[in-house]
């Protein structure tokens, strides 16, 4: 922007003038999406611990915790496949396939772990099919996942019917349920940092990670700058894949329960708290550790509106509403800022001379 | 043009054989075949499917509702948009109708009907002012319009849901009557396909809406009204969603605040089945209202074809992937005879 205004002027513009090192630095680590998220996150810890009470109580941070960790794990790839411009709406019901491959694995006398595993890569293999259909045949992402979130589901309900599938090895269920020891945190978190360092790296610090920006942005510059991606794309879905079965898992532990219908409806609630921090689903942008703190920031105001006795509906609306701000005031700040500096550019070009501004 | 002027006239060009190939060719025809197929089976294994009063009327009965709500998916489709909250709107709908009987005695049931479609397009019209306005992907609009609607609901409806006894007899009729053996709800529903068709196939309006699927920059450049016919798109779709409502509150009579829960999906699905592509620019409503028959056809076969009907879900899931990847391999297939027929012509 300064550069077009300052040679529209006929002075002489820098040679290059990146609009990352146009601002200082403390503007540009602090005045972003993520830290806006972070901010709200924190804001809302702080007030809820001095007006609710029992918010700040350590068994609510487990419960809260504990909810959240799957939301959490399945928001990692999805972050990841947003900023190709793509999306995974298939996620929940990849969680209930794999919960319903544990227990029924698991009630035919398999040991556990092997039911695990085999559950996991039940899920690798779901995000196969999706990686197939949007890469190799070609489709939208978006209509592919709309069948194969029906289709995984129907699997998972066709395979257990109405019944629940209840017990499982108490070892590995209060695993599910332990606390780190000494702490309020869920052992549950020790994964979750495990895979949200790889995933952190890999996305910010990797070659990787950094084409999957350059995908979303613009796929066939991308492609000419000699970037397969079909081929990443295609990981991403398996990744998905192999996270959510993961978390189906996890699920079924943590609630001693195997049924077709578990997770219903949490891809959007996943989708949700992405976009929520702060990852454009035009792709192309968005950081994970504002992921994480949109996770945490629906799931902090549920549990602490829920303390305060409002009921979950109104979470509901709460949850839409953010959603829809954190979206709407991004393109209303761009519009803002266009505006300003359109108005200084004609106040500049009416002046004639001007000390250089902004 | 001209080289294809100065040919001699070529058996199988008069009208009426261009129509047969049309009708041939479409993409509604797949379906509309495979529709007939499930009925078909369904009746061969079980008659009273097809040849019953209670099996002729619930065949037709059963998929009307959704018949509605998709053809609004689809005009938001065709424009490259998608409108995610229809199933919360039928929601708060249905159970505004249930609030109106019961809070004002002895309401017209015109104005029940204007109520319910006037909330309905104003729930949509939110959804198309921030979508066209702010510029943001209707996807999470929608998605956040989806909570909020359904929260509303929630909150307003509370425990309470709407029972049979609340609604008045005339208004349960509409429901289940028949009018020369052709339920009321299916005609309402025919009559409202039949319009939406023609507007998208003979207005310049509608077909602006195609334009705009097609490429919104170039729509724009053109100077079409990207804007407006966004927003009527998403108010037609919500209007369609809030006449769904009211109707689903006459015919199901209880109305709890879980209803028209899941129905954005399968809308959708029934577009996409239909072959309305998810990108936007193709398709019409006519398939759209042969994927939302075949959806819930299938539904009701399953069980009297002998498979469990919890695998119902999965069979749709393969339905849907179907034809997406049918649709796709006809357009490649397009695609190489256009470039063929360049070659040719040169």
């Amino acid at each position: 922007m300064t550069a077009a205004t300052a040679s529209s002027n006929g002075r002489v513009a820098p040679a290059r003038v990146y609009k990352l090192h146009a601002r200082p630095a403390w503007r540009r680590f602090l005045l972003t999406r993520e830290a806006a998220i972070i901010a709200l996150l924190i804001l809302v810890i702080a007030i809820a611990s001095v007006t609710v009470r029992n918010f700040d109580s350590p068994l609510t941070v487990t419960y809260l915790l504990r909810d959240v960790a799957p939301i959490l794990l399945i928001a990692l790839p999805m972050t990841l496949i947003i900023i190709t411009e793509e999306i995974d709406l298939s996620v929940a019901s990849i969680v209930g396939l794999s919960s319903v491959t544990t227990g029924i694995l698991t009630n035919a006398g398999w040991p556990f772990v092997a039911a695990a595993l085999t559950a996991i890569f039940v899920g690798v293999l779901c995000g196969v099919v999706n990686g197939f259909l949007v890469t190799v045949v070609g489709l939208p992402s978006l209509a592919v996942t709309i069948g194969t979130l029906a289709l995984f589901r129907g699997i998972a309900v066709g395979l257990l019917g109405t019944t629940a599938i209840t017990d499982f090895p108490e070892f590995w269920t209060d695993i599910a349920k332990a606390n780190i020891p000494g702490t309020p945190i869920p052992v549950i978190m020790i994964p979750f940092a495990i895979l949200a360092i790889i995933f952190a790296v890999l996305l910010h610090f990797t070659p990787f990670g950094r084409s999957l920006y350059a995908i979303g942005l613009n796929k066939e510059a991308a492609q000419f700058s000699g970037i397969d991606v079909g081929r990443t794309k295609f990981i991403l879905f398996v990744l998905s894949g192999a996270v959510s079965g993961f978390a189906g898992v996890y699920f079924t532990l943590l609630y001693s329960n195997a049924r077709g219908d578990n997770a219903m409806g949490m891809e959007l609630q996943v989708i949700a708290a992405v976009l929520l921090g702060g990852v454009s689903i035009f792709g192309g942008r968005g950081a994970l550790h504002g992921v994480i703190a949109g996770v945490l920031l629906i799931g902090t105001l549920g549990s602490a509106l829920r303390l305060a006795g409002v009921t979950s509906d109104i979470i509901n609306v709460i949850t839409g509403v953010l959603l829809i701000l954190s979206v709407v005031s991004a393109s209303f700040l761009a519009w803002l800022q266009a505006r300003r500096s359109a108005a200084v550019g004609k106040k500049k070009g009416r002046a004639g001379t001007s000390p250089d501004g902004s | 043009m001209t080289v294809l002027d100065t040919r001699p006239v070529q058996p199988g060009s008069s009208s009426a054989a261009a129509l047969v190939r049309r009708i041939a060719t479409a993409r509604e025809t797949g379906i509309l075949i495979a529709l007939l197929l499930v009925i078909v089976a369904a009746t061969v294994a079980n008659p009273s499917f097809l040849f019953s009063g209670d099996g002729f009327r619930d065949l037709l009965l059963t998929p009307s509702l959704l018949l509605l709500v998709a053809i609004g998916s689809a005009i938001v489709i065709i424009t490259r948009n998608v409108d995610l909250s229809v199933g919360s709107i039928v929601g708060l709908t249905a159970y505004l109708t249930g609030r109106m009987f019961i809070d004002i005695p002895g309401i017209p049931l015109i104005g029940v009907f204007i109520g319910g479609v006037l909330l309905g397009g104003f729930l949509g019209l939110i959804n198309g002012a921030l979508v066209a306005f702010a510029r943001v992907p209707a996807l999470v609009i929608t998605l956040g319009t989806l909570y909020i609607y359904r929260g509303i609901n929630v909150a307003w409806a509370g425990g309470n849901r709407i029972n049979a006894s609340d609604l008045p007899k005339d208004f349960r009729a509409l429901g289940t009557d028949r009018i020369l053996g052709i339920p009321i709800l299916t005609i309402i529903a025919a009559v409202v396909l039949i319009a939406a068709a023609w507007y998208l196939r003979n207005l310049r309006s509608g077909r602006e809406l195609y334009a705009i699927g097609s490429d919104p920059a170039a729509a724009h450049l053109y100077g079409l009204r990207v804007t407006r016919r966004v927003i009527g798109a998403f108010v037609v779709s919500g209007a369609l969603a809030g006449l769904a409502g009211v109707l689903y509150a006459a015919r199901y009579g209880t109305v709890s605040s879980a209803a028209g829960f899941g129905w954005e999906l399968q809308a959708i699905g029934a577009a996409v089945i239909g072959g309305v592509a998810i990108s936007g620019g193709v398709g019409t409503v006519w398939g759209a209202a042969i994927g939302a028959f075949l959806l819930l056809t299938i539904n009701r076969a399953l069980p009297i074809l002998g498979i469990d009907d919890f695998w119902q879900r999965a069979v749709v899931g393969a339905l849907i992937i179907g034809s997406i990847v049918l649709d796709r391999v006809l357009a490649v297939r397009q695609h190489r005879r256009l470039i063929a027929q360049r070659e040719v012509d040169r």
